[in-house]
């Protein structure tokens, strides 16, 4: 029987896949095991010489910043998640896709934007001091934006989405019955919010608020231009100004220790959110119609936030970028820079993508605790800051490239040099360790969706596994894929830290640029790359705010 | 019974599977002949959808032999991977694919043959299962049996050597079910298919099949035909499962269970004296207007529709016997005579 002689691979198809994502989980390790193991080399002299030096600074100036960004991320983003939930007003539907445009300020960016925007000779400040009579800076000034103060408030208007999607979400799908339930308790409409709303999504919150602080936690641009210096600015001058790798190693040891932390607590706020929305299946929440005063007043309360996080700067970026080209056109360097920066994204993207394909396929074909165990591994990256990440690839690449020089010159008395440094790899890699979370649990989910029956139906109609795939799998996670694709693209254009330190010589990004500029308190062209990274990055907002509406009354 | 074929188109030997700790399958062995529909019974968990899923090759077994026609396509020497099998399969879902029309989905089956032959197929196929109006149309234009129908269509244009049905009837509304599985039937009757066949609703089990395959833990309890399974089980189990009988507890003495209510002649590979239980069936128990050697009282009554299902208690029985029967009571009766008839009652050692 031919089928018989066919049949002696019994399980190599599944066996390759599951090979291929132990292989990516195991790149995408690599970089934090070279990390702890460096940290660990690292002289026990440069541990004290760190600990009496540039830790209790970096540490304290980290922990006042994320306790700040959270407290203004949770505070912003329940208030109007709530506002655009519990009442109907003019405008209502417009701020609830609108509260989402923050999203697509990278932090450097609003940051660099509002640097020139309150600069003491600027727009905002000139006019305060002719509203007040004053002639110049020296008379009056608003106090200065470079400080700890600026930063957190920065942060937190364009970190605050990352609490306004879970929170609304959960004030959708989660509160009708139970606030109608206080209501018929005795509890009134004014202490609705308090007693029972805020319990209820404080779950969200706390997953809203780990997101934002691990976001906080990756940002090198806006922490720099306003001087407060945090660990992953730390690890940066470590690495940058005094090419102390194992120093910058310990540094993102201690970065990473904070991360676990927030991991672990957003999971146990995943884990309560889960408990919580299975309890029982409800209805749209009906929200409440106002006076139109105090509908007024609520569409005000619910734009500020999209003002200082998106509008201000969005068109202070749109007013300086069209004076430079009116003045001076599109330099060829910035054409240079948008193919060096789409063209990293997208070959990025292309690898993410994959490599999520076969991790999560892998999964499916293979189900079991080593499949299950590559996916947990190879999401890794998505807490850890691109500083982190990139460290960490230097040292691995860093060895490797010794290694090939050193075959070389043995071998054929050539010297290579850093191969595989010096060119895009190392960067194409970090972007992918960073992003694979997102493309591999995006796909993992649209798998999820196919019932596993299809793949039985399609087997038995005579289909191969590699078949089923094809016909199968991959139209119907279309959707899945192009959303993930999307995502890991968009972030790969914004992404800074990584990019900084691991871009091949002499190619800038418009992210390096944008940051370029900036630290050398020239305007130039920046305004322009850095448009052009929020108008990539209102696309996903585009895609949030359609997959919002599915679930929205 | 019917006596399995001398060439079985599907033979299990000694098949077994677990999975970690449990085990889904315990040394099956079962040979089903060209032509026969089989129906696999048995409680969630048993393991008659695993057993299907072995036979169709989307998962291994641990031990024993798989036999298609004669070929060994599981076992330690081989494994046919399930595309060439030669298998249909109707899943309790169907698992129609929605991104594609009902012809796309049936065209998927026949992929690398020539041409002409599987136009010809599809209208034949599509002819025979009545569905050529829904050809253009995607699933989830379809109403529940019109996607049983598709999916039927979907499994048996390749022409299986098999075809496996997973509870293929359970996601239908009652009154459609009931006409869907009897035209499904008489088709699949007509065709010549082999069909194994799982379910875990007794009546469809014992309506449905030629033969009837009982599961219990991963092992079968009993295989015989529908008639086999109801009158004469192997053992409580499989009586239980096709009936709720009364349960009265008695004695075996020479030949006879001696229990509260009388003497009834059975067989039983007992000794004397060993305690037995008597099972009643409710529908073998009639009511007597004349005085009666066994009286009770009724204790409750439903009315059913076709029958009323009493419960009477009776002096020395610790719960009432149920009764069923077609005959009306007058409103308030109280006191009933029984007649209780010997050919309803089985028994079997006490457990």
């Amino acid at each position: 029987m031919t089928s018989a002689a066919r049949s002696r691979h019994r399980r190599s198809t599944g066996s390759r896949w599951l090979v291929c994502a132990g292989t990516i989980a195991g790149f995408v390790l690599l970089p934090f095991l070279a990390l702890l193991l460096q940290a660990v080399q690292g002289s026990a002299g440069l541990w004290s010489h760190l600990i009496s030096t540039v830790l209790p600074v970096a540490l304290r100036d980290t922990v006042i910043l994320l306790s700040g960004v959270g407290l203004i991320a949770a505070v912003v983003g329940t208030t109007t998640a709530w506002l655009v939930t519990a009442y109907t007003f003019p405008g209502r539907r417009a701020l609830e896709w609108a509260l989402l445009l923050p999203l697509a300020v990278p932090t450097y960016i609003i940051a660099y934007a509002y640097l020139d925007i309150l600069h003491p000779i600027g727009p905002v400040q000139g006019a305060v001091r002719w509203l007040l009579g004053y002639s110049s800076p020296r008379e009056f000034r608003l106090p200065d934006l470079r400080s700890m103060t600026g930063c957190i408030l920065l942060l937190g208007f364009v970190l605050y989405p990352y609490v306004y999607i879970p929170v609304r979400a959960m004030f959708l799908t989660q509160s009708a019955n139970l606030i109608e339930a206080a209501r018929t308790l005795g509890i009134p409409r004014r202490a609705i919010f308090w007693r029972v709303a805020l319990p209820l999504a404080r779950p969200a919150v706390a997953v809203g608020v780990s997101l934002a602080l691990m976001e906080a936690l990756n940002d090198i641009g806006a922490s720099e231009f306003l001087g407060v210096r945090t660990l992953t600015v730390s690890i940066y001058t470590t690495w940058v100004t005094r090419s102390d790798l194992p120093g910058a190693a310990q540094i993102a040891l201690a970065l990473l220790a904070i991360v676990v932390v927030l991991v672990a607590s957003e999971r146990w706020a995943r884990g309560k959110q889960r408990y919580s929305s299975s309890a029982q299946r409800n209805r749209a929440f009906e929200p409440r119609r106002v006076s139109p005063a105090k509908g007024l007043l609520l569409f005000a309360t619910g734009l500020l936030p999209i003002l200082v996080g998106f509008a201000a700067p969005a068109a202070y970026l749109v007013v300086e970028a069209w004076k430079r080209v009116e003045f001076a056109g599109l330099s060829p360097r910035f054409l240079i820079e948008a193919v060096n920066t789409i063209g990293l994204a997208s070959f990025a993207t292309v690898m993410t993508i994959l490599s999520g394909l076969l991790v999560a396929y892998a999964g499916r074909l293979r189900p079991g605790a080593a499949s299950a165990w590559f996916l947990r591994l190879s999401t890794l990256g998505y807490a850890a800051p691109g500083t982190v990440v990139a460290i960490g690839i230097l040292i691995v690449l860093g060895t490797f490239d010794r290694l090939i020089d050193r075959t070389a010159t043995s071998w054929f008395g050539i010297s290579t040099g850093l191969v595989v440094m010096g060119s895009s790899a190392a960067l194409l890699y970090a972007y992918t360790v960073r992003f694979l979370a997102i493309s591999a649990g995006g796909i993992e989910a649209g798998l999820s969706r196919i019932p596993l029956s299809f793949d039985h139906a399609a087997r038995t109609l005579g289909q191969s596994k590699t078949g089923t795939f094809r016909y199968i799998h991959l139209p119907l996670s279309k959707a899945a894929i192009t959303a993930a694709g999307l995502l890991v693209f968009v972030d790969c254009v914004k992404e800074l830290p990584a990019t900084l330190l691991l871009r091949p010589l002499n190619v800038e990004t418009f992210a390096t640029h944008l940051y370029g500029e900036a630290a050398r308190g020239t305007y130039e062209e920046a305004s322009i790359a850095a448009l052009a990274i929020v108008a990539i990055g209102i696309l996903p907002v585009i895609l949030l705010a359609r997959l919002g509406r599915v679930s929205s009354p | 019974m019917i006596p399995a074929a001398k060439n079985p188109a599907l033979e299990l030997r000694h098949v077994s599977r677990r999975f970690g700790a449990t085990v889904a399958l315990d040394d099956v062995s079962l040979a089903i002949g060209s032509g026969e529909i089989i129906c696999l019974v048995g409680r969630s968990g048993c393991g008659k959808s695993t057993l299907l899923r072995m036979i169709a090759g989307v998962d291994t077994i641990d031990a024993g032999l798989i036999l298609l026609s004669g070929d060994e396509v599981s076992g330690p020497s081989a494994f046919v991977e399930p595309e060439d099998r030669k298998i249909g399969f109707v899943f309790q879902d169907y698992a129609l694919f929605p991104h594609l029309t009902v012809e796309q989905n049936i065209l998927f089956g026949l992929k690398g043959r020539p041409k002409e032959t599987v136009a010809d197929r599809v209208a034949e196929i599509l002819d025979h299962i009545g569905i050529e109006h829904l050809r253009t149309r995607y699933p989830h234009m379809l109403s529940g049996g019109e996607q049983q129908r598709a999916a039927l269509a979907r499994a048996l244009a390749p022409r299986p050597h098999i075809l496996l049905m997973d509870e293929p009837f359970s996601n239908l509304d009652r009154g459609l079910r009931d006409r869907v599985r009897d035209e499904t039937l008489s088709l699949l009757k007509n065709l010549g298919t082999t069909v194994v066949m799982v379910t875990h609703d007794p009546e469809e089990a014992l309506s449905a099949g030629d033969r009837v395959v009982l599961m219990r833990a991963g092992r079968i309890v009993q295989t015989g035909s529908g008639y086999d399974l109801h009158d004469r089980p192997v053992n409580p189990y499989a009586a239980e499962f096709f009936c709720a009988f009364n349960k009265v507890p008695g004695v075996y003495r020479q030949g006879y269970v001696e229990t509260a209510i009388g003497r009834f002649a059975h067989r039983l590979d007992l000794n004397e004296d060993s305690p037995a239980t008597l099972y009643i069936r409710p529908q073998g128990i009639s009511l007597s207007r004349e005085p009666a050697d066994l009286c009770g009282r009724v204790h409750s009554r439903v009315f059913l529709g076709d029958v009323e299902q009493l419960a009477v208690k009776v002096e020395g029985l610790e719960q009432p016997l149920l009764v069923r029967t077609m005959q009306r009571l007058a409103a308030g009766t109280d006191t009933v005579g029984l007649v209780i008839s010997p050919e309803s009652c089985l028994a079997f050692a006490a457990e």
